[in-house]
């Protein structure tokens, strides 16, 4: 049962011309529009969510992931956005939803782990506040019971409980990017979106959270979409992987199936270089 | 006859120099009208000459009648929209801002030559600040001043809202340091003017489970953030916790202004007023060890002074009613009033069971 889904997606940044969109992608080999100078950062990509899978998005730098994801979390970004996003449960295109709805929405059933922490966390509160404010701002009065859920968040993704009253400024790198995913995790939502889930993390560190994350993601059945430069973050979380490049899907398919047998030049390339 | 100009009168008429003049204290304000120019040779003299020339010049109240007007108009949309922080255009005044010139702008446009004025700070009738204040009323707008709570008509304070019941004719203008409870927990207006809009308040609610975690309970010293009419956040300026029950449900109006901030908003009579607490973490009042050692009063906000002798009393940080309660030391909050069983913060006969242990056994029992 698909959850979430979205239908020609696209984000141009500056003035566009019209002609943006014909004149970038995977053919022309360039995300910025010769005519008007317009950065086609992603046009017309189309996906579906089922309920508890994970769906990868791969792709060089720039190459529209990020604006992908912030698309389909609703994040009110910058430039000019087109095509609609569907959530189960929510009325029409939900980019064109009002500020309620889409706070809702984003409190109760669709979280988004940022790439960057500050972004996603506020680092002068404590590490338990920042996973409390969900839902807290949802409406729950007890504080025990807030307490309890943020202890046992805590200890499922492996953060130190004894820490979670310090202020997040004092926390690791890793311990930040995984008080993150509780936070995204804390109302149970149906999807996650996570951006660079390892971003800045060491090789060791990076395999601790996505082995976390992924036990988490299993044992409460969430949908995940996760956005990688990292074919190895993918290959590790993802059941069906899409390959971005120049802001197109160049190839989509099942993970094992892109990793074992890549159709697209530029996904070969990809794996190819893979260190 | 320009319609503008309508009311407007000047502290110099001869009927405002009469009740100057009887009433003992300012005798020194009244003054020749006349014109501005000043004709001396030197600076020191043409203050001397101005020396003794009273308010001649200003307005009635001080503030020009558009100024007044408009801080009138923002108080209407205040009270139109409990809780709501409403921009004015704040004036200078003659002290510095942060000194109650919000409180000021705000009373003196609310006052008449019939009203009767008491000035507050910190509980206190005699600081400087509550008698300088009370002086500008007296000389401009030619009021009655009081410090008797239950005579007033309005009342500017700072920090504390009086013990004594306030009933429904009477007007508390309170002094505002800082209009949003947000700032606590992120210092952009901006931001912060959103999360009003959509009562977005998760912010304020992890500043009091932090609270909590430090503490055991919500240990807000003053400025304890409250929900105004089920919607807006408001910040009831910095009143201990033992005043905030006051504003639920009350009688009388409630005026903040902020001169700095160039903001009013109001809790109009019998408006919801309830303080932000967990189901499991209640809000709760400051507790008192000991009774008033000068009233001995079991049911009052109490502060430690030092004596001119170098002793620490414990006593009431309300001066005016601690007086009241030595001459009569049963006298109930509600004295004043025809009805009984006014709730009235903590102590008074119907104030909320959890809030008032240490005040059950008060005086006040009539």
């Amino acid at each position: 049962m698909t959850v979430l889904s979205g239908t020609g997606l696209t984000r141009l940044y500056g003035d566009p011309c019209g002609d943006c969109e014909s004149l970038t992608g995977d053919d022309a080999g360039r995300n910025r529009c010769p005519a008007c100078g317009t950065i086609v950062a992603c046009a017309d990509v189309s996906l579906d969510i089922e309920r508890g899978e994970v769906l990868g998005v791969v792709g060089e730098s720039g190459s529209g992931k990020s604006s992908l994801a912030e698309l389909l979390a609703l994040e009110r970004g910058e430039g000019h956005s087109r095509g609609s996003v569907r959530f189960d449960g929510y009325e029409g295109n939900l980019l064109e939803s009002d500020y309620d709805t889409r706070t809702r929405l984003r409190n109760d059933d669709l979280a988004l782990v940022h790439q960057h922490i500050r972004d996603g966390l506020t680092l002068s509160f404590s590490g338990g506040g920042n996973v409390a404010e969900k839902p807290l701002a949802a409406g729950e009065r007890s504080f025990e019971a807030v307490r309890e859920r943020v202890r046992s968040l805590f200890e499922q993704l492996e953060v130190p409980v004894d820490r979670m009253d310090d202020p997040a400024e004092t926390y690791s790198g890793g311990m930040q990017r995984r008080v993150q995913l509780a936070r995204a995790l804390v109302t149970d939502p149906a999807v996650v979106v996570l951006d660079e889930p390892t971003t800045g993390l060491d090789v060791s560190v990076q395999a601790r959270v996505l082995d976390t994350f992924r036990r988490v993601q299993r044992e409460r059945g969430v949908a995940a979409v996760v956005v990688s430069h990292d074919l190895g973050v993918v290959r590790l979380l993802a059941d069906r992987t899409l390959v971005m490049r120049h802001g197109r899907v160049v190839e989509r398919g099942l993970t094992d199936r892109i990793l074992e047998d890549p159709h697209h030049a530029y996904t070969q390339q990809l794996i190819n270089s893979t260190l | 006859m320009k319609p503008t100009r309508t009311g407007v009168r000047t502290v110099s008429e001869p009927d405002c120099g009469e009740s100057h003049a009887s009433d003992g204290t300012t005798g020194e304000a009244t003054g020749e009208s006349g014109g501005t120019p000043v004709e001396a040779e030197d600076v020191d003299g043409a203050l001397a000459a101005l020396d003794g020339a009273g308010l001649a010049g200003y307005n009635y109240a001080y503030l020009d009648e558009h100024t007044k007007r408009e801080v009138r108009r923002a108080v209407l949309k205040a009270i139109a929209i409990p809780g709501h922080q409403v921009p004015f255009a704040s004036r200078p005044m003659p002290l510095a801002r942060g000194w109650g010139t919000g409180g000021i702008q705000t009373t003196l446009s609310l006052l008449g030559p019939e009203d009767t004025l008491k000035v507050i700070d910190q509980g206190s009738d005699e600081s400087v600040n509550a008698a300088n204040i009370r002086r500008l009323a007296e000389r401009t707008a030619d009021v009655e001043t009081t410090t008797d709570t239950t005579a007033a008509d309005v009342i500017q304070t700072r920090h504390r809202i009086p013990e004594e019941v306030l009933d429904r004719d009477q007007v508390l203008v309170l002094q505002v340091p800082v209009t949003d409870p947000l700032r606590k927990v992120d210092p952009s207006d901006a931001a912060n003017r959103r999360r009003h809009a959509h009562a977005n308040y998760g912010k304020m609610w992890v500043h009091l489970y932090e609270n909590v975690v430090e503490y055991g309970e919500i240990q807000v010293a003053s400025r304890y953030p409250v929900t105004v009419a089920g919607r807006y956040l408001m910040d009831p300026s910095p009143i201990p916790r033992w005043d905030v029950p006051k504003l639920n449900d009350a009688d009388n109006l409630f005026l903040f202004a902020a001169g700095r901030e160039a903001r009013i908003y109001a809790v109009p009579p019998h408006t919801d007023v309830e303080p932000l607490a967990f189901d499991d973490r209640p809000f709760q009042v400051e507790r008192f060890d000991a009774p008033c050692e000068a009233c001995g009063a079991t049911d009052t906000y109490r502060t430690a002074v030092e004596t001119d002798e170098g002793d620490r009393l414990v006593v009431c940080n309300d001066t005016s009613f601690c007086l009241k309660r030595r001459e009569d030391a049963g006298l109930a909050k509600d004295h004043h009033l025809d009805r009984d069983g006014v709730d009235w913060g903590p102590g008074t006969p119907d104030a909320d069971d959890t809030d008032q242990e240490p005040a059950t056994n008060g005086g006040d029992r009539t």
